[in-house]
């Protein structure tokens, strides 16, 4: 518990925990002044008695592909180093005029095309629970020899800095985005809740895109009901983004669950893989044996074309990449090379400059697919797929299956070194997994961290929703989370001074003044 | 306006070499060898023998064209199709750019209710099938005017399918001599508008103005049913009629609203279709019939010279690459029976609704005129052809009691007649619609002659602020009313003239004439000639 503080004190607190933990290389932008501005703006609503509302006054951090209006959003590219927006993304407005305090852009991978915050032009994410008590005390035991330093653990991707500055208390809330996973993944790896809300029901206007037809806002918080308190506020139509849906949306409350007898819990048996760790899988099934125990009806269903699932989203991911990065060309924004010679030679260089590897070989591959003669055999067939996958879950939900539980991911955070010797594209693949398919049916899911492995890092599991169920979704996931307890992260060694009275801070834990 | 249109209701306009095959064997059904497109059995087969510059040889058949368009007309809109920045021809560079239309990334795209309601009207009016559901699509391309690297279109379900297009075309050198003919509307689809690129060649630099990017186009696909360019401009000449009595477009080609491509080719009657080029951006409907005739013979002679048609601008088409527009939903439309109940009327467009307020268009209008004022066809397509003339005409004729012929008569030989002289438009005339009628009630109720009448419209043109009324008055052009000063005049100019009426007795018809002539020097112009006739006679014959 803070006490009573005000937004400018919280501020303060936040920005020092974001310099001392400046290694984890959580943030590519650090907006001190503006956030110390909003801070002073909310305490002076405070002081006359007309807090905004939950939100006033909270420091918030955003990942780094949301449009924010006068400070640089990069997207961990060359290519858009030193662009700075003329206006805010809607889900950055919406937090702004709540009274949120933005502390800062937080780091990714590049154009969010990985699942490992490692392939970015600002270098990789370290995982705050590398340096959690938790974990070293189980390193010490099994008594490593390597160096310590060295051995620092990646975060999940792509949304890996703002997990990183939510898990290491450096902001409340954070926004990620999630296009196959990439809010849930890292929230997984970091012990956050990661919220992957109902695609249509946030606005994606501002948010740079990855695959627009299965990109979403994502929200990463310190528990389920932060969670529901962010989206309540970011949730609705935006005239601005057409893929919105129209109905009002009343706002977020999760009532206590008391009774899960009548909840039936699906438990998709293709998820049941081989390189599933033995640790998850053993967590996976002793939370279906808890909604068991409790009353619930937990029953095993078949998502059948989920193996389909990565191929296809990686025709129609590279092709909707291929096309939405045609943009980069230097003209407008954003990088532009030294070369005249022609325009064409001018684009050419600007886009091999401006691009990794990874952005270069997934707009190759989408040129390919997109071809007209390719087109039919990939794209269209992806399509189809797409909707084989969608289906999968609205004939599971329509047998009665209020929510899916799943694993998040295939094991816990592996460190960097581990991680780095696959390519991005088989990372990607890999990872992906258990988050894709979600993606590619629009519907809500939330990872909720469990408990910690025998290394002592954390694992989550995966509560998948109906669409539009939102709610229903976060009501599941918070009794869960209230049953499960999971620990908090740890961290006194490295915060010295101020760690004790972060501890176990949430929302509404914070009393400001 | 008194652009160069090509004017077919005037004959001696017409380009001689616009006849290249036009109204002869060409009227022929679809290539694919389908004849029996009920559409296309309105077209009529001309007697005339057709001018081609090539005469065909011995037992072989003469060359047939094969004419399709591609229209662009810029939609109507005080906003672009998917932002919100304003359209305006002539602004001041980049001045019209919203952040989605200079694609900052992020921006998405918002459907502009106005530019589908003039879509869905403009199919309307060329009696296209309306698709309750249409598509968007990126159609790619890597153009420094087109900043995201695609263009919104409709290429998969395009918002209207399946109409027709009639016009008119001379077929004889007698204006009576009017067939129309019907281009079948393949589609209409909605798509963006790209930027413009300037470039600079001596410090060899591009310059881009994104004003235009992003403005609602209409994109109309004429099915090859033309064969000369004639006809495709007449075609042309119509849409536009059609889309500026509906407002969706003012379909200005000199200011690039109305863009046409023209695809063509040549066989034998018979034989399969040649191979298509195409002519591109054509900004006026006279360099439009021109570039199609110079091409027909260019690929008319090709062949006779054994060579072969190639097509260039096609090839690289093939290799644009489509795709779903992941940002814009279905564009659903509604009839008032599927309209969902309670929907609100903002977020929906009811085709019905737009069917019902679909103005008079052009040829419509102009069998009205026929019909209601007794006028020639060719008549009533001059006033519709001229911009504003017909509303110049329809305000005479409500304020005027004299006759429609004599307001036709005058509006399309006097009035016109000064315009074209002077090149003038019809809103710069400086002759008002009530002086033109004010001066037709004088001669209609015989206050002044006809010849008095043109020295009044001469006066009224000079535009010195004053009525006919005044005119007559100062220069005394009314028509002596005095019966018994008539009878005096007439009197003593056969008393002072008797040589001619010698000669009159004489048997000389032409005499009279001339002491007619004599009576209105007398009048200084006032008298009516037939009353002075009438005069003349009696007294003589007495």
């Amino acid at each position: 518990d803070l006490g009573q503080i005000t937004p400018t004190e919280l501020c303060q607190r936040c920005l020092s925990l974001i310099k001392k933990t400046k290694f984890l290389n959580a943030y590519i932008t650090v907006s001190e002044e503006v956030a110390l501005k909003q801070a002073e703006e909310s305490e002076k609503r405070y002081k006359k008695g007309h807090s905004l509302g939950d939100l006033d006054g909270i420091p918030i951090a955003v990942k780094d592909n949301f449009s924010t209006s006068g400070i640089e959003t990069t997207c961990a590219s060359n290519m858009l180093k030193g662009y700075v927006p003329p206006y805010n993304a809607t889900v950055v407005q919406k937090l702004l005029d709540q009274g949120a305090l933005l502390m800062g852009k937080t780091n990714l991978d590049e154009f969010a095309m990985g699942s490992g915050s490692t392939d970015g032009i600002f270098g990789p994410v370290k995982n705050p629970w590398s340096y959690s008590k938790q974990y070293r005390e189980k390193r010490k035991q099994n008594s490593h020899s390597e160096n310590e330093d060295s051995n620092w653990l990646i975060t999940g991707g792509s949304s890996g800095g703002s997990a990183a500055a939510v898990s290491a208390f450096t902001c409340f809330a954070a926004l990620g985005s999630d296009t196959g996973g990439s809010t849930r993944n890292p929230a997984a790896h970091c012990g956050v809740v990661g919220l992957k809300p109902s695609y249509g029901l946030v606005s994606r206007h501002g948010l740079i895109p990855l695959v627009n037809s299965m990109d979403v806002p994502g929200i990463l918080t310190r528990c389920v009901d932060d969670a529901a308190t962010v989206l309540g506020v970011l949730a609705g139509h935006d005239p601005k983004d057409s893929t919105t849906i129209q109905d009002p949306v009343k706002p977020f409350t999760l009532p206590s669950l008391t009774d899960v007898s009548k909840l039936c819990i699906g438990i998709p048996k293709e998820y049941l893989t081989p390189e599933l760790s033995s640790e998850v899988q053993s967590l996976w099934s002793k939370a279906a044996n808890l909604f068991e125990s409790e009353g619930a009806k937990v029953t095993e269903v078949s998502l059948p074309h989920t193996s389909y699932s990565i191929v296809c989203y990686h025709v129609l991911c590279t092709s909707e990449v291929a096309s939405n990065m045609a943009r980069f060309d230097g003209l407008e924004y954003g990088h532009r090379c030294d070369s005249d010679v022609s325009t064409e030679a001018m684009y050419a260089a600007t886009r091999r400059e401006g691009f990794n590897d990874v952005v270069r070989g997934r707009i190759l591959s989408g040129n390919f697919f997109l071809l007209k003669e390719n087109y039919e055999n990939y794209f269209v067939k992806a399509q189809k797929v797409r909707r084989l996958i969608a289906n999968d879950f609205v004939n599971v939900f329509n047998s009665g299956v209020d929510v899916l539980l799943t694993p998040t991911t295939l094991s816990e955070a592996v460190p960097y070194t581990e991680f780095i010797k696959e390519d991005n594209r088989t990372r990607s693949a890999q990872d992906d997994i258990f988050t894709q398919a979600v993606n590619m049916a629009g519907l809500p899911a939330v990872s909720v961290p469990v408990a910690l492995s025998s290394q002592g890092l954390p694992i989550g599991l995966q509560f998948i929703g109906r669409a539009f169920c939102d709610q229903q979704l976060l009501i599941v996931a918070k009794w869960f989370e209230k049953q499960v307890q999971f620990p908090v992260i740890q961290l006194q060694e490295l915060m010295d001074d101020c760690s004790s009275v972060f501890e176990n801070e949430k929302l509404a834990s914070v009393s400001l003044k | 306006m008194a652009a160069p249109m090509l004017r077919w209701c005037c004959p001696g306009r017409r380009f001689a070499f616009a006849r290249v095959g036009c109204g002869s064997c060409h009227r022929r059904g679809p290539p694919t060898g389908s004849t029996s497109n009920g559409k296309r059995g309105q077209s009529s087969v001309a007697q005339q023998p057709h001018i081609t510059a090539q005469k065909p040889r011995k037992g072989e058949p003469e060359w047939a064209a094969v004419v399709g368009l591609e229209i662009h007309a810029q939609i109507a809109s005080n906003s672009k199709l998917f932002s919100g920045s304003q359209v305006c021809f002539a602004a001041p560079p980049n001045s019209l750019v919203s952040f989605f239309d200079a694609s900052l990334p992020g921006t998405l795209p918002v459907l502009n209710r106005r530019c589908v309601e003039a879509a869905v009207m403009t199919g309307l009016a060329l009696d296209c099938h309306i698709n309750r559901k249409s598509l968007f699509d990126r159609k790619h391309y890597f153009y420094a005017d087109l900043p995201a690297g695609y263009q919104i279109t409709q290429q998969r379900l395009p918002i209207a399918v399946n109409g027709s297009l009639a016009y008119s075309v001379y077929v004889g050198r007698k204006p009576s001599q009017m067939v129309t003919r019907t281009v079948r509307v393949k589609q209409i689809q909605l798509e963006q508008d790209s930027g413009k690129s300037l470039h600079d060649d001596l410090r060899s630099q591009t310059l881009i103005d994104l004003n235009r990017a992003g403005i609602g186009l209409l994109e109309l696909v004429l099915e090859p049913d033309m064969s000369c360019g004639e006809e495709a401009a007449t075609a042309v000449r119509e849409l536009q009629l059609i889309l500026q009595a509906l407002g969706t477009s003012q379909a200005n080609m000199a200011e690039g609203q109305l863009r046409v491509d023209a695809n063509i080719s040549v066989h034998r009657p018979g034989e399969p279709l040649g191979i298509r080029t195409e002519v591109k951006n054509l900004n006026s409907a006279r360099f439009l019939a021109k570039a199609i005739d110079y091409e027909i013979q260019r690929q008319i002679n090709e062949l006779e010279n054994g060579g072969e048609i190639l097509n260039e601008t096609r090839s690289f088409d093939f290799k644009l690459g489509f795709m779903p527009e992941p940002n814009l939903p279905p564009l659903l439309l509604y009839d008032s029976g599927s309209l969902p109940s309670g929907a609100d009327p903002q977020q929906v467009i009811n085709i019905d609704q737009l069917r019902e307020r679909l103005p008079e268009l052009p040829r419509v209008t102009r069998q009205r005129l026929v019909q209601q004022y007794g006028m020639l066809p060719e008549h009533s397509c001059v006033l519709l052809n001229e911009v504003g003339l017909l509303e110049f005409f329809q305000n005479v004729i409500k304020e005027t009691r004299a006759e429609p012929k004599k307001v036709t008569s005058w509006v399309l030989n006097t009035f016109l007649g000064f315009l074209k002289q002077q090149n003038l438009a019809v809103s710069e005339s400086p002759v008002t619609p009530s002086a033109l009628a004010e001066l037709l009630d004088l001669l209609d109720r015989k206050a002044i002659s006809a010849p008095a009448a043109k020295q009044v419209f001469e006066e009224l043109w000079r535009n010195e602020g004053k009525t006919p009324a005044q005119i007559v008055a100062e220069k005394k052009l009314e028509l002596l009313q005095d019966p018994e000063a008539l009878e005096q005049l007439c009197r003593s100019t056969l008393e002072a003239h008797p040589d001619v009426v010698m000669d009159l007795k004489r048997g000389n018809p032409r005499a009279i004439n001339k002491l007619i002539g004599l009576v209105r020097k007398a009048t200084l112009g006032r008298a009516d000639p037939t009353a002075i006739k009438e005069v003349l006679e009696r007294q003589l014959s007495s």
